[in-house]
């Protein structure tokens, strides 16, 4: 790893002020996707600026009908988060999901999702809910959000700072996990909230997060797995690696919703 | 050199690092604690779990400079002020739960945190999900499943 200097701002203001100062600086929040990157000397910030002694970020909030969970909350947190896990048990297992324990003490969301790795959990998340991210400087609907995989919306200088999820009154998750690594192969987040269904699928895409429109077409008619019955998506546009074949990366897309739908009506 | 303090194993320590030296690096080479073991340097193992206030984390993907002020706990700091093993210690020494050892600092260090979690009483199927980030080349984990349920309940009761 090439050296850098080290910052810990208390505020985000500082935070924002730091990146401002230092081109080549890069936020640091868990750590747990950057400094692997940084071994590989496949990112050379000339400076951290460390989010963890941030106020204000750190927490998991019922506001209204919403759930907001601040950028630096761990993922750990949020799995265990006894409001989350009432409100909307779906989302509260996407964390749970990831890595290992060690993994789970240390990651964040605000890291997850800035970081928008083709295969992380919380990206299906929050396309899968509709969720806003609120940076400080503005608010980012999902659908906006995930521009391609490792690429987000995100403009220089700009911090996430919290995510806001709509409740959905039915939510859930299905992965199937990279042995090795405990990513997601493919992942697949479904909800209803409404007449608003959404279904979004994470580490099947060659360009990362993405909805499908003819499953949440066809679950519009019964929100029940057996709507999904013999629908399947196009492998052109899967991601293909030594894991997984395109064609097996759609078909997974299939199954998982299936199982992600009948978890959400539970 | 930016200087960093923190306590660990209840011992206040400072030095002065590199800002891209890991914890890691900071507890083996320069406070010579070299209980907390490198095996991957990639996150994937957990040789090299210790706790950070409290919690388990893996010393290779941290920064020194990230624990500033931090409480710090290695596999040296867990055995008894007596001298005597820690329970969870003893029960790996018990029921053979490692070969070459060199998993071994971090998988006990991991095991508490399991029973932080968890509680003291564990059956397999909790031991091994739980145990997703430590990998051990020899033992086939047999044995260091079995050694995590008897040291979880020799806990129990125990002034750990
Ligand atoms: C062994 C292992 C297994 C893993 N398994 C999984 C898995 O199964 N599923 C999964 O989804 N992930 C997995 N991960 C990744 C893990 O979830 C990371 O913690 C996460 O991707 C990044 O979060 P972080 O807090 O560690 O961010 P960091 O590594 O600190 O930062 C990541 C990127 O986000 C930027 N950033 C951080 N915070 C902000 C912010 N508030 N605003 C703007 N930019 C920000 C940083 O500058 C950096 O570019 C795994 C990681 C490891 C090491
Ligand atoms: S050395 Fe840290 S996880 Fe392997
Ligand atoms: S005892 Fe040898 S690696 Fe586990």
């Amino acid at each position: 790893m090439y050296n850098f200097t080290f910052h810990r701002p208390t505020t985000v203001r500082q935070a924002a002020g730091l990146l401002s100062r230092n081109p080549e600086a890069k936020l640091l929040a868990g750590g747990h996707s950057l400094l692997p990157v940084m071994k590989l000397r496949l990112a050379q910030p000339s400076a951290l600026i460390d989010l963890s002694q941030v106020e204000g970020i750190v927490g998991v909030e019922l506001k209204g009908r919403s759930i907001s969970i601040g950028a630096m909350t761990r993922h750990a947190d949020v799995a265990n988060s006894p409001v989350l896990k009432e409100a909307m048990p779906g989302l509260a297992a996407v964390p749970g999901s990831i890595g290992d324990p060690q993994v789970r003490n240390r990651g964040t969301i605000g890291g997850s999702i800035a970081n928008n790795d083709p295969n992380a959990d919380y990206p299906a998340a929050c396309l899968g809910l509709g969720a806003t991210i609120i940076t400080n400087k503005r608010r980012i609907a999902a659908d906006d959000f995930f521009t391609g995989m490792f690429s987000t919306a995100l403009e220089e200088g700009e911090i996430i700072v919290r995510i806001s999820f709509p409740i959905a009154k039915k939510a859930g998750y299905e992965k199937f996990k990279h042995p090795a690594s405990g990513f997601a192969l493919v992942g697949v987040f479904a909800s209803k909230r409404g007449s608003d269904i959404r279904v979004a699928v994470t580490g099947a895409g060659s360009n990362g997060v993405f909805r499908v429109p003819t499953f949440e077409e066809a679950l519009k008619k019964r929100f029940s797995p057996k709507s999904l019955e013999g629908l399947t998506i196009p492998a052109a546009g899967m991601n293909s690696d030594i894991h997984a074949t395109p064609e097996y990366r759609a078909h997974l897309v299939g199954v998982l919703a299936r199982r992600a739908v009948a978890k959400a009506v539970g | 050199m930016p200087a960093v303090s923190m306590t660990v194993n209840g011992k206040a320590v400072s030095g002065n690092v590199e800002e891209r030296t890991l914890l890691v690096q900071f507890l083996r080479e320069q406070l010579r604690l070299t209980g907390t073991h490198v095996g991957c340097d990639t996150s994937q193992c957990g040789a090299c779990v210790i706790h950070l206030d409290g919690v388990s984390a893996k010393s290779c993907t941290l920064l020194a400079l990230q624990c500033e002020g931090a409480n710090i706990t290695t596999i040296e700091g867990v055995a008894l002020s007596d001298g005597k093993l820690h329970p969870m210690q003893e029960a790996f020494r018990e029921h053979h739960g490692l070969q070459c050892g060199y998993c071994t600092p971090g998988m006990i260090m991991a095991a508490l945190d399991i029973v932080r979690r968890n509680g003291n009483d564990l059956d397999e199927h909790t031991i091994r999900e739980q145990l997703d980030g430590n990998i051990c080349r020899c033992t086939g984990y047999h044995n260091i499943v079995k050694a995590i349920a008897a040291g979880a309940k020799n806990m129990k009761g125990a002034a750990a």
